[in-house]
């Protein structure tokens, strides 16, 4: 029997250098005459130690971390194979403090098996989701989702089952399913994660969404960032089709769902739902008023779900297992489990799916094992690049939506940026006024003007005017209020929690060692 | 390489047709038909609006619209490499903005520009999901994490003699 290696083809492994791993892995063997099996798995991220090779002995798995291709001949050599002692070794990979200490629901499988092979797919609890969908009246479906208290993990964190229902209820000859998996969300890669490391969960999930509503097709909106996701979605589609498993008649049951997988084309705001539904009927991506609702009147005027791959993805096994068991986990009105990604200045960057409830210092300190630089942590921004930054004295808020809230922060898709004491708090609400100005769609003017006119406003601030400070504040206020979409409504958010978090960083005079302007 | 362009050249016009033909049955055909063509040219040469338009029903002003509306879309040929560095929060932490700094020094040319010789296009990203292990860039179509300066000069020097 040859013996099973995983070395991830996750991008952030690949982007270390594990299709270099993995060849010289399977060089070296073939050199001993040591028959292997080279699997390519999703990862387990722990983006710290990839590429992270794993080699199954017996029941577990043992891990190895971060192999280079240089590393391969002395893992070879130290008998890496029976999973033999060396200085890259670390232990089991499922009894890593990091790994041991999640709940893994969505991300069960992710890491764990070939993202391509339907037979583990099936072999891990796959497809039981909706094989008792199948046996369930569509209403029910509903009230399962509904029942396990699942909110959008895209941003919004809207009640899925209501939206859901809105949608079944409607009456039209097309109805869609519209999978949002543009995942623009700087420090955010959890979609990306399951697409490359269990697309047939997101597929799963969409049929079962289709089923619970009268839809019959479906589109999974990638952005271009993602190349390989966009591959694996497309290849798994295609299986998914030939096994049964999507298009007409699925499994039998007389139900069809056709599914299509579509690149988008490097445009932040085209994350916004109806933008993104312009952009799938070929159109700029311009946001629409609302009303109507999306789950009224969505792609081409017809009721349509728009769910975040995250979202989409929990439904599986929320049907598999039941809504009670995934209720279970959580706090307050934030119920079951979110996949947190640490990024930036972390030394243990990567996903931690935890139940709500987890607390930032938790996650900084004993997942994240502080900044990778070594220096004290200052701030960290919670929710992509419209989120707010929070301080040192905010690391006990729990990850709830409502305590979010309550300290003028979002929880979002669950981004994690972690800064040192390096950070010009000044420089980076500059970004985010910038970055606002620059992925505006232009339909309304408290965005388009209101994010030019931020830019100019901090640039004051830098330069010394210290009445830039309150017209930057009035200025905020009315990007907040009167702005039609969360993009220049929520970019307030990380401008007001710099100033007000670090005012000494936007002091007149204030010109800190890394304050080269960042005119891009 | 990418081929050489121009209106009269027919194999170029053979695989737009054959591109609008795959495409005409599909709903909102649009972006994947521009992709098709970025895929096969590098770029969506002036030549291919016309034609899109005329199989969409559509302006060629409103084809043009929508090009210009999207980042990821080019009407000018690309320089020969192509690097996107990340500019968004995760890597700005880990040194993305040094990086890039270094990245147009070595290069002779800012953001969206490209080197003198026209070997490299600076562009760029934002956030390629490999945030925890920043910063990161794409060169071509392969990605790249944890660059440092040195990483960078090396990648660089490896597409040149590629
Ligand atoms: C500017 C902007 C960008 C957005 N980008 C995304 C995105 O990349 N992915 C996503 O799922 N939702 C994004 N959203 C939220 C969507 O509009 C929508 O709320 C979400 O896809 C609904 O799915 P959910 O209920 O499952 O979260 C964005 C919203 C705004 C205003
Ligand atoms: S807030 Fe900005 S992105 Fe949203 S609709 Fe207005 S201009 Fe467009
Ligand atoms: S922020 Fe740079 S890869 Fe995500």
């Amino acid at each position: 029997m040859p013996i099973r290696i995983f070395v991830p083809l996750d991008s952030a492994a690949r982007a270390v250098g594990a299709d270099e791993t993995a060849a010289a892995i399977q060089q070296e063997a073939a050199r001993r005459g040591e028959p292997v099996e080279l699997v390519r798995n999703g990862s387990r991220g722990m983006f710290w130690l990839e590429p992270l090779v794993e080699v199954q002995t017996g029941a577990a798995r043992i891990a190895y971390g971060p192999v280079g291709a240089g590393d391969v001949a002395s893992l070879f050599d130290a008998g890496f194979l029976h999973g033999g002692a060396h200085e890259l070794a670390q232990g089991p990979t499922e009894e890593l403090p990091y790994l041991r200490d999640q709940q893994r629901l969505t991300f069960a499988r992710v890491g764990v098996i070939a993202p391509l092979s339907l037979a583990e797919y099936q072999a891990q609890h796959g497809y039981a989701g909706l094989r008792r969908a199948l046996t369930l009246p569509p209403e029910a479906i509903v009230d399962e989702v509904s029942a396990a208290g699942l909110r959008g993990r895209g941003g919004a964190a809207f009640p899925t089952g209501i939206k859901w229902r809105t949608v079944a209820q409607a009456e039209a000859d097309q109805k869609y399913i519209l999978c949002n998996a543009d995942e623009g969300d700087s420090g955010t890669f959890s979609d990306r994660m399951v697409m490359e490391g269990d697309p047939f969960m997101l597929l799963e999930g969409m049929t079962i969404a289709a089923i619970a509503v009268g839809a019959t097709r479906g589109y999974i909106y990638v952005r271009s960032e993602y190349p390989q996701a966009l591959a694996i979605l497309r290849e798994a589609a295609t299986l998914a089709a030939r096994a049964g498993l999507l298009g007409d008649d699925i499994l039998g049951s007389g139900r069809s769902f056709h599914l299509e997988v579509r690149q988008a084309a490097g445009s932040y705001v085209c994350g916004e739902e109806t933008a993104m539904m312009e952009s799938l009927e070929g159109k700029r991506g311009i946001v629409r008023a609302k009303p109507p609702l999306p789950a009224l009147s969505g792609l081409y005027g017809k009721p349509s779900v728009v769910n975040n791959v995250i979202s989409l993805a929990s439904v599986p096994r929320i049907l598999a297992n039941g809504a009670t068991a995934y209720a279970a986990h959580g706090s307050g009105r934030s119920r079951g489990t979110l996949p947190i990604q640490l990024g930036g200045n972390i030394r243990r960057g990567g996903l931690v799916e935890r139940a709500f409830g987890v607390t930032l210092r938790e996650l900084l300190y004993d997942y994240g094992g502080g900044s990778a630089s070594g220096r004290p942590i200052r701030a960290v921004q919670v929710g992509g690049p419209l989120g707010a930054y929070l301080t040192e004295a905010q690391f006990d808020l729990p990850l709830d939506y409502e305590a979010f809230a309550a300290a003028d922060a979002v929880l979002g898709h669950g981004g994690v940026v972690v800064f040192d004491d390096t950070v010009d708090m000044l420089q980076q609400a500059r970004h985010a006024m910038a970055f606002c100005a620059a992925e505006s769609c232009g339909k309304c003017t408290p965005c388009r003007i209101g994010s030019t006119r931020g830019v100019e406003l901090i640039d004051q601030l830098r330069a010394g005017e210290a009445t830039a400070a309150p017209r930057l504040r009035e200025l905020c206020a009315i990007m907040r209020k009167a702005s039609m979409c969360a993009m220049g409504g929520m970019t307030p958010y990380p401008v007001l929690s710099a100033l007000d978090h670090f005012p000494e960083d936007f002091a007149t005079g204030a010109c800190p060692a890394v304050a080269q302007g960042e005119a891009r | 390489m990418e081929p050489v362009l121009n209106t009269q050249n027919t194999q170029e016009s053979v695989a737009i047709d054959r591109i609008l033909e795959n495409h005409c049955q599909q709903a909102g055909a649009l972006l994947p038909i521009l992709h098709a063509i970025q895929d096969a040219f590098g770029h969506i040469p002036d030549s291919a609006v016309a034609r899109i338009a005329g199989a969409l029903n559509q302006s060629c002003a409103e084809i043009h619209g929508v090009i210009s509306f999207y980042q990821h879309f080019r009407s000018e040929p690309a320089a020969r490499h192509t690097v996107h560095v990340c500019q968004a929060e995760a890597c700005q932490a880990r040194g993305g903005r040094e990086l890039t700094a270094h990245a147009e020094r070595v290069l002779g040319c800012k953001l969206h520009e490209h080197s003198p010789d026209r070997a490299f296009g600076l562009e760029a990203v934002h956030c390629l999901g490999l945030c925890a292990s920043g910063p990161a860039i794409q060169l071509d179509d392969r990605q790249h994490a944890r660059v440092d300066p040195a990483r960078l000069d090396q990648l660089l020097h490896q597409a040149r003699e590629a």
